[in-house]
């Protein structure tokens, strides 16, 4: 208990950082666009209510597709700047994150500055004009002035939004206070999700409280109050600039989609390359594409995949051949398609099964998948949040006829939940995860060959595709990491009791297979 | 058509008018309605005039005209001679004081900067300004604490005073006033209009004002427009106007005040109304 908040708090000042200045970025662009917007829209009816419409359209975009939109929005961009200017956009981390916060806040600012603008007393802008006063002087002198408290509350809305919001943008690889929160909803550690969130709130209270006091001395008239407020806010932003300054050469950016064993594996290389004298990043809960087309435009450098995802996803073949065949063609085509080196398989499979609780399977007679079509009609499927729209899952039901009362998709860990508790049946398990043994899970076999394999891979960006460093570091991973110990390292991460860290699983990983770097380490 | 309506009465040693309305239309609703038609209005270099007519009847629109707040859609406006359109309207209001009902003193900035605000636009030194504004407050007697007070802690008459100084400022020859003292209690009205045509007079300034009350008007005024319907039924001294008054309209309105004053005195008598007061 008392390790993982220590753990916690040593995250904290880079989480931190990278959070305040995110937020600070965003907020100042949405200031800068939204002021000047509302100006114009206080004076022009139709603009005003475009821009409206439009600020409350992106509104109601949950902000985790808004920041998920912006990846092939500027993959594209990206592409059109290096064939204009040989310049490459980046496509993950903070440049989409900051975009979409950007969209994010303009709402109330816009709103509150037309709010503030439109709502004058009459009486006043005619004294104003009456007292000789040009358009500018007007706007200067009386407008703006008796506008700004009201502007001022739409900032502090915003800035109370973009700090929240902002920790979505981890699913883009951007380290924010999030990271807290996508890591412990993953591994369970609840000590995590809470920290992340009390950390994200107080932040949002102080820069609350900071404008706040803007706010008041505005409305007031008193400047030292002005410039307190600015004063903490331009210290805190700062302070984060100069905390991440002092930049890091040739730093290998691991990245990891969103599950315990991503994040184990990430750990793994990452402590292989910081073994060799090299620095790693993290960049960790990308989606399932998100991930290999960040590889791909080399946003991330390194990550683990699995042969069977790639095959369907990102050559889309539906044809299932032997393990060893699909992996020399996946490896000829990542190399001939988009540059991706396939370092070679760690040695253990992740694929997709279907499983159910044992009890529930010998009552019904079922052992294998096509002894599930005919129960299928009576019972429910619980998936987790991509098998549904994937191809795998297309195939194996045509290929059994498969046809469930229901179909429900969770988060994986609330998956298991969900079987053990009865809500569902059946449910899209992983191989190499622990708690199919913990929970005593029977894995139904797949009699057709309908699933591809799904080996464990090491996929290195097309940038990094001669690093030798990265790729002596990783070699001594390749082919040694078994079934067995992947599920229980997995196990540790995802059991309920006595949770280790990903950092630990990595660290009884490592140990499990022998690496000098992980020597020594105590148990 | 009785005609336009033109200066009568006592003729005075007339000066050139320092501001001429001639035969002016404004209507609204793209001539659907009108505020007032084919004006004419000319008032003499120091004279106090009323403009006097119920609501609706176009009297703050002609104000309005004169300093450029509203364009009338015919018709000449003169001020000292110089047609208003060829000025530039923001230079032309820094010259003409203007007083409102709303008072419209700008409530994030102190009576001191609400008074100074027309010097300041004209880019007078600060010091200058400054000392201006103390003399402002002594003329319309206020106290100099309240030079650095929000305009919202006055009381109503204050703030009218503050608005006047506000209006005369930057010295101007002619102030406008739209129903300076409609929001104000009676007892303060009375001391706030008669402090201002006290100051009227010291100062030699023209003075324009709107009221629908035409008792303020015959007690404050020079001579009284008349407005009924978007035309001035009559233009005269309050003398000229309760004696020799034709239109039954106008005869009507300057009639009220000497019946309200019969009422009030055979009340006071005791001879009318008994008991009205248990």
């Amino acid at each position: 208990m008392n390790e993982r908040i220590a753990s916690a708090f040593d995250l904290l000042p880079g989480y931190l950082a990278q959070h305040v200045l995110l937020s600070a970025a965003a907020l100042a662009l949405g200031v800068m666009l939204a002021l000047p917007l509302s100006v114009v829209a206080s004076r022009h009816a139709r603009v005003r209510f475009f821009a409206l419409a439009t600020a409350s359209l992106i509104q109601t975009i949950p902000g985790l597709a808004l920041l998920a939109l912006f990846y092939p929005l500027l993959l594209g961009l990206s592409a059109f700047t290096e064939m204009l200017l040989g310049v490459e956009v980046p496509a993950l981390g903070f440049l989409p994150s900051v975009l979409a916060l950007t969209l994010y806040s303009m709402l109330p600012i816009l709103r509150n500055g037309v709010a503030g603008l439109t709502g004058l007393d009459p009486a006043v802008i005619e004294a104003a004009n009456a007292v000789g006063m040009t358009p500018r002087q007007r706007f200067l002198r009386i407008e703006a002035p008796l506008a700004a408290p009201i502007v001022m509350g739409g900032i502090r809305t915003a800035a109370v939004w973009t700090i929240g919001a902002a920790t979505l943008s981890t699913s883009v690889g951007q380290t924010s206070l999030g990271n807290y929160i996508f890591a412990g909803l993953q591994t369970e550690n609840w000590i995590f999700v809470l920290f992340g969130c009390a950390a994200a709130a107080a932040l949002a209270l102080v820069v609350d409280q900071l404008l706040g006091l803007i706010e008041a001395g505005i409305a007031r008239r008193r400047p030292l109050r002005i410039y307190l407020g600015l004063a903490g806010v331009a210290a805190g932003t700062i302070i984060a600039l100069t905390s991440l300054a002092g930049g890091k050469p040739n730093v290998y950016r691991v990245g990891a989609k969103n599950f315990s064993e991503q994040f184990i594996l990430a750990d793994l290389i990452a402590r292989q390359l910081e073994a060799a004298g090299a620095t790693a990043q993290r960049r960790d809960d990308l989606g399932s594409a998100i991930a290999f087309r960040a590889l791909a435009g080399g946003d991330i450098d390194v990550y683990v995949d699995y042969s069977g995802t790639l095959w369907t996803n990102v050559l889309d073949r539906r044809d299932v051949p032997p393990r060893e065949v699909m992996l020399r063609e996946l490896t000829d085509a990542l190399a001939e398609k988009y540059g991706v080196v396939l370092l070679g398989p760690l040695g253990f499979e992740n694929a997709y099964t279907l499983a159910m609780r044992r009890e529930r399977a010998s009552a019904l007679g079922i052992a294998t998948i096509g002894d599930l079509a005919t129960d299928a009609p009576k019972l429910t499927l619980g998936a987790d949040l991509e098998f549904l729209s994937r191809p795998e899952w297309r195939t194996l039901k045509n290929a059994y006829g498969l046809d469930f009362a229901a179909q429900r998709s969770f988060n994986p860990t609330f998956m298991y939940r969900a079987l053990e508790d009865g809500s569902v049946d059946v449910i899209s398990a992983f191989s190499s995860d622990g708690r199919i043994a913990a929970l005593n899970l029977a894995v139904l076999s797949d009699p057709k060959h309908a699933i591809p394999s799904y080996d464990a891979v090491v996929l290195i960006s097309p940038r990094r595709a001669k690093d030798s460093t990265l790729i002596r570091a990783l070699t001594p991973l390749l082919g040694k990491i078994s079934v067995e110990q992947m599920r229980a390292a997995n196990l540790m991460v995802d059991r309920d009791n006595d949770k280790a860290s990903p950092q630990q699983a990595a660290e009884f990983l490592g140990r499990a297979i022998g690496l000098p770097a992980f020597r020594g380490a105590s148990p | 058509m009785t005609g336009v309506p033109i200066m009568t009465g006592a003729p005075i040693i007339a000066p050139a008018p320092i501001i001429e309305i001639v035969d002016a239309s404004k209507s609204f609703d793209n001539g659907q309605s009108f505020a007032f038609r084919n004006v004419t209005l000319r008032v003499e270099t120091g004279c106090f005039v009323a403009l006097v007519g119920a609501s609706g009847s176009g009297k703050t629109t002609l104000l309005k005209i004169i300093n450029r707040l509203i364009q009338p859609d015919s018709g000449a406006v003169r001020v000292e001679g110089q047609d208003v359109a060829a000025i530039n309207a923001p230079v032309l209001r820094r010259r003409i004081g203007y007083v409102f009902q709303g008072v419209g003193l700008f409530p994030h900035m102190s009576v001191a900067e609400n008074i100074g605000i027309t010097p300041k636009l004209l880019g007078w030194p600060a010091a200058e300004i400054a000392t201006r504004v103390k003399e402002l407050l002594d003329l319309v007697e206020l106290p100099q604490s309240y030079l650095s007070r929000p305009p919202l802690s006055l009381s109503g008459g204050e703030r009218q005073r503050a608005g006047v100084a506000r209006a005369i400022a930057a010295r101007p020859k002619i102030v406008l006033m739209d129903e300076p003292l409609g929001a104000l209690d009676p007892i303060t009205r009375d001391s706030v209009g008669s402090a201002y045509r006290t100051l009227h007079d010291r100062l030699g300034l023209t003075t324009l004002m709107v009221t629908h009350d035409i008792q303020e008007a015959l007690l404050l005024a020079d001579r009284i427009a008349v407005m009924k319907a978007g035309r001035i039924l009559a233009f005269d001294t309050p003398h000229g106007l309760t004696a020799v008054a034709q239109d039954p309209d106008v005869a009507a309105l300057m009639g009220m005040p000497k019946q309200q004053a019969e009422r009030i005195r055979s009340i006071l008598d005791g001879s009318g109304a008994s008991g009205r007061h248990e």
